[in-house]
């Protein structure tokens, strides 16, 4: 009876610490989404830029998990990452394809894009290598980097 | 509750992030068309262009429009308000941004008209029954005429003179000169050679009250 008390206890200590360090990761994880997605919304909203079939795909992905990892925060749920981590993959695999056709590693012939703006076509440049698509990949490495880090940890 | 504090500064700062960067942004857009439309004085207003309103008016809107574009019609009633609403004090000159497909054999049939001095009933019946001609974006010019017959024009003048050169010189001045000023939308609006801060009837209202306060102080 006491060895179980003791034992329920150490696990309410451990389950507590493994929170303490694993809720910076989602909030961490959830900053960088929400500054993406308000970064594409002022790419497309304020400066105007139409965002091609590439970009549509890469903000389906990434505007829901701005909420799913919201509401994973609040309160804290760790199998938060169960629900994201298929989201922010997918985007990743999209950001990459999506990269590599920009830099010309994938022919333009084989381009999904028909009408609207071609996927190709870089419109913005920050000093010299800043594109919108490595921006993307960036974004989605880094969350799915942190959600791995949970997914290891909450393992263990 | 930490956490909490940290979760709502956050989204506190994104936020602000977002409005501040859009104020910036959207001041830096609106100094930049000020300034292409002070460098390209002479593509603002050609000679050729059709204006209404007293000439001397201290106020003058200049105004590039789509006849296939919905907003533009929808504004169309909202401008001679403000110009009924300061009657000799506004003047108001169009231009023609033909973006949408076919737009530009519109153009031709409305000046037309003009050599007919039906300019302004052929453009109001036009923008009354667009979605009779345009629809998908695109204008069809040839199912413009019955919308055009009741005006008592001469249609087999009309079509003729649709042909003729200075007509097609007159569209492509237009186009060359929305080129100049970097008009990307219609309906697009300089008063007294400002552009609009940000698109809207409000915004188009207030321009025009500053400048009609303003002009007014300086005489």
């Amino acid at each position: 009876m006491n060895t179980f008390a003791t034992a329920n206890a150490q696990g309410g200590v451990t389950a507590r610490n493994a929170n303490h360090t694993t809720w910076p990761l989602v909030f961490a994880a959830w900053l960088i989404a929400a500054a993406s997605t308000l970064g594409a919304l002022f790419l497309g909203e304020v400066m105007g830029f139409a965002p091609c079939v590439l970009c549509w795909y890469q903000r389906v992905f990434m505007f829901p998990l701005a909420l799913v990892l919201a509401v994973g925060l609040f309160p804290f749920d760790r199998t938060v990452m169960r629900y994201a981590l298929p989201l922010s993959i997918t985007g990743w695999l999209v950001a990459v394809y999506h990269l590599l056709l920009v830099q010309g590693v994938i022919p333009e012939t084989m381009t999904p894009c028909r009408q609207g703006v071609p996927c190709s076509q870089v419109e913005v440049v920050w000093l010299g290598i800043v594109t919108i698509p490595l921006l993307s990949v960036l974004a989605f490495s880094a969350i799915n980097a942190l959600l791995f880090i949970i997914y290891r940890k909450t393992r263990l | 509750m930490k956490q909490r504090t940290l979760f709502i500064a956050a989204l506190v700062l994104l936020a602000a992030m977002f409005g501040a960067a859009t104020l910036i942004y959207r001041g830096q857009q609106t100094e930049k068309a000020t300034q292409t439309a002070i460098q390209n004085r002479e593509a603002l207003v050609r000679f050729h262009s059709p204006s209404m309103g007293n000439a001397d008016a201290p106020v003058h809107i200049v105004e590039f429009l789509d006849p296939a574009c919905e907003t533009c019609a929808a504004f169309y009633p909202f401008v001679k308000d403000i110009m009924a609403a300061y009657p000799g004090k506004i003047r108001l000159t169009v231009r023609y941004a033909p973006f949408h497909q076919g737009s530009q054999d519109v153009v031709k049939v409305l000046e037309a008209a003009r050599k007919q001095g039906k300019y302004w009933q052929a453009l109001e019946a036009l923008f009354g029954a667009q979605q009779g001609w345009a629809q998908h974006h695109a204008a069809n010019v040839n199912l413009v005429w019955q919308y055009l017959a009741p005006l008592g024009l001469d249609m087999e003048r009309l079509k003729s003179d649709m042909q003729a050169p200075e007509i097609d010189r007159i569209v492509r001045q237009d186009i060359a000169d929305v080129q100049a000023l970097n008009v990307q939308k219609t309906p697009e609006y300089f008063v007294n050679g400002r552009p609009l801060p940000a698109f809207g009837d409000q915004q188009l209202l207030q321009l025009v009250r500053d400048e009609l306060e303003r002009t007014s102080k300086g005489s």
